[in-house]
């Protein structure tokens, strides 16, 4: 199941790392980071369900 | 009907001072009468210690200015004889509301817990706020309390001289000098003792402008806070709304950096940001209008010497999160009890250093949170605007984004952890009253626990009964035995059965046991007034 309710233990701090990892990058350098992190965090998920769950959940 | 903060509130009087020869010595001087230094006055004042009040006007804030104060500084003004009148007064409110356009996509409250005196927030403009505080320190004056306040007396020049600090003060008469034993700078974020002395005062400075429109209208929104990314009436950037008394309405509209500031301020042009917020037809009056821009900033000390550092004079955050004032009076709070100690010699002057790093700590977390909060709203990369808009897009239709929903991260009160004053701690006990936290309140069945505390060192026996008073090297500690249930039982012991407290002067938590050993009271008592 695609958790959807807040799961975050620090939210700020996690946004504000977040941002951190991208400072100094340009935008080729930024989309390629988000790149890398969605991947990895997907492998860490591996569950099919969920994350065909959370690919409909962005769909703009 | 004139202002108040048209009125001459302390106007100017000649002082013996002025002719004295040699120069009078005073043991306390305040440089300030804004919110932090007339609490400073205050504060000191009602503890006996002797105190001058300067200010380079005569008369409060011009302006609404801070509006925000939280229950934490008003549990401080309640210590103060000063919290009723302002809560009575004030707005009280506790939800704030986040808008993503024309839609709600967040909504939070401040105050989940019940039974607290003091409501989680209260709107009151700052120049009513001063106004009260004035007030207070009227009445300690005419019951006889050491405390003065002198208008249109300017400092102009300072030097330390090791034991005092030595003053030039500019008046409409003319120059005088003056000495005192220690100097608190609560002269805001420009802080002309601060230049003067040469500190450094460094952070973060943020480029977007903000608008303040304060207007007095008749209106029919709720008491909340109100907050919008994207509105359609101010499209790409950021507004806010909130109620004070008087129906006045603080509304904020980001505007953006390279402006043209004479002609964004001109009233027709705010008259027309208005009305596209409110209607074509709303019917309003201006009363404040300002623009600002924000830094995020410090220094790296707050004692210098025999001067202390109180307030913006000390840090500077963005008024997202309304941790200006409100941390200005948790400092205020934090070293009064030290100096009176100091001064009574019943402390070394190390203990002052523990009033600049309780604070400096206090005001890192403000900074920390205040920073981030302006990261989300103006968001200064491509990455960060990708990521914020992102949040904002899916925290409407999904929960689990609402919390990274960062629109000001509003003032909580500080818990000093990892300071040296800190005694034991028992870790049964409940997490939010650990040592350096302030002790939270709960009706105890006979009044309210904090109206009990404060002004002293306090001794509390949670169903556990404690002496009537101990004294510690000329410190009396006063004891106070309590039953706790309810509230009061769920915050102090949390499982336990009972528990002791040692609290500070400021009502924070010193230490904490599950007995009472006289033994262990002293040594915790030694630790936090710096002998430890």
């Amino acid at each position: 199941m695609l958790k959807l309710k807040p799961n975050f233990d620090d939210p700020d701090g996690f946004y504000a790392a977040l941002l951190g990892a991208h400072e100094g990058l340009n935008d080729a350098e930024s989309e390629a980071l988000n790149a890398r992190l969605i991947l990895i965090l997907a492998n860490h998920i591996g569950d099919e369900v969920v994350l065909s769950a959370a690919l409909d959940a962005v769909k703009p | 009907m004139s202002k108040i903060f048209d009125t001459p509130l302390y106007p100017y009087q000649r002082v013996a001072d002025q002719d004295a020869s040699p120069t009078a010595r005073h043991k306390v001087v305040i440089i300030g009468a804004g919110p932090v230094g007339l609490a400073a006055a205050i504060d000191l004042a009602q503890q006996g210690v002797p105190v001058l009040v300067l200010d380079d006007n005569d008369r409060v804030s011009f302006g609404s200015r801070a509006i925000c104060f939280a229950k934490r500084p008003l549990e401080i003004l309640d210590r103060l004889g000063c919290g009723a009148p302002m809560v009575e007064k004030g707005v009280v409110w506790d939800t704030g509301r986040v808008f993503v356009g024309e839609d709600e996509a967040y909504s939070f409250n401040l105050l989940p817990e019940s039974g607290h005196k003091n409501p989680a927030f209260i709107n009151l403009q700052q120049y009513t706020f001063e106004e009260n505080l004035v007030e207070r320190l009227r009445t300690l004056e005419a019951a006889g309390a050491p405390i003065e306040l002198r208008g249109s007396n300017k400092v102009t020049a300072l030097a330390d001289n090791g034991d005092h600090v030595r003053l030039e003060i500019d008046t409409p008469e003319g120059s005088y000098l003056l000495e005192a034993d220690w100097l608190v700078a609560c002269d805001g974020a420009n802080s002309p003792t601060r230049q003067m002395l040469g500190h450094d005062f460094k952070g973060r400075v943020f480029e977007d402008n903000f608008l303040i429109a304060d207007v007095i209208m008749q209106a029919d929104f709720p008491t909340e806070r109100w907050f919008w990314f994207d509105p359609p009436f101010n499209r790409g950037q950021s507004a806010l709304l909130h109620k004070q008394p008087d129906n006045v309405w603080r509304i904020d509209f980001q505007i953006g950096q390279d402006i043209d500031r004479e002609e964004e301020l001109k009233p027709e042009n705010i008259k027309r940001r208005l009305k596209a917020m409110l209607g074509q037809g709303a019917n309003f009056e201006l009363e404040w209008t300002s623009i600002y821009t924000f830094q995020c900033r410090r220094m790296e000390k707050f004692r210098y010497g025999r001067t202390l550092f109180a307030g913006d004079a000390a840090h500077q955050v963005s008024p997202f999160g309304a941790r200006g004032a409100n941390s200005g009076l948790q400092d205020t709070d934090n070293l009064a009890w030290k100096l009176k100690l100091v001064i009574d010699g019943k402390a070394g002057e190390g203990l002052l250093d523990s009033y600049s790093s309780e604070r400096v700590y206090g005001a890192d977390e403000n900074i920390l949170n205040s920073t981030r909060s302006t990261d989300f709203i103006t968001p200064k990369s491509k990455a960060s605007r990708t990521f914020r808009d992102a949040v904002l897009a899916l925290a409407r239709v999904h929960e689990f984004a609402r919390p990274l929903v960062n629109s000001g991260r509003l003032s909580v009160p500080c818990t000093y952890d990892g300071s040296a004053l800190n005694g034991p701690d028992v870790a049964q006990l409940p997490r939010d009253t650990r040592p350096g936290a302030p002790m939270k309140d709960a009706d105890t069945g006979d009044g309210w626990l904090l109206d009990k505390l404060g002004n002293r060192f306090q001794l509390v026996g949670f169903n556990i009964e404690v002496p009537e008073a101990l004294e510690v090297d000329g410190i009396t500690i006063k004891g106070l035995t309590l039953p706790a249930t309810g509230n009061l039982k769920t915050r102090s012991l949390g499982d336990a059965g009972a528990a002791v407290y040692l609290l500070r002067p400021d009502q924070h938590v010193a230490a904490r046991w599950l007995g009472y050993d006289e033994t262990a009271v002293r040594d915790a008592l030694k630790q936090a007034i710096g002998k430890g």
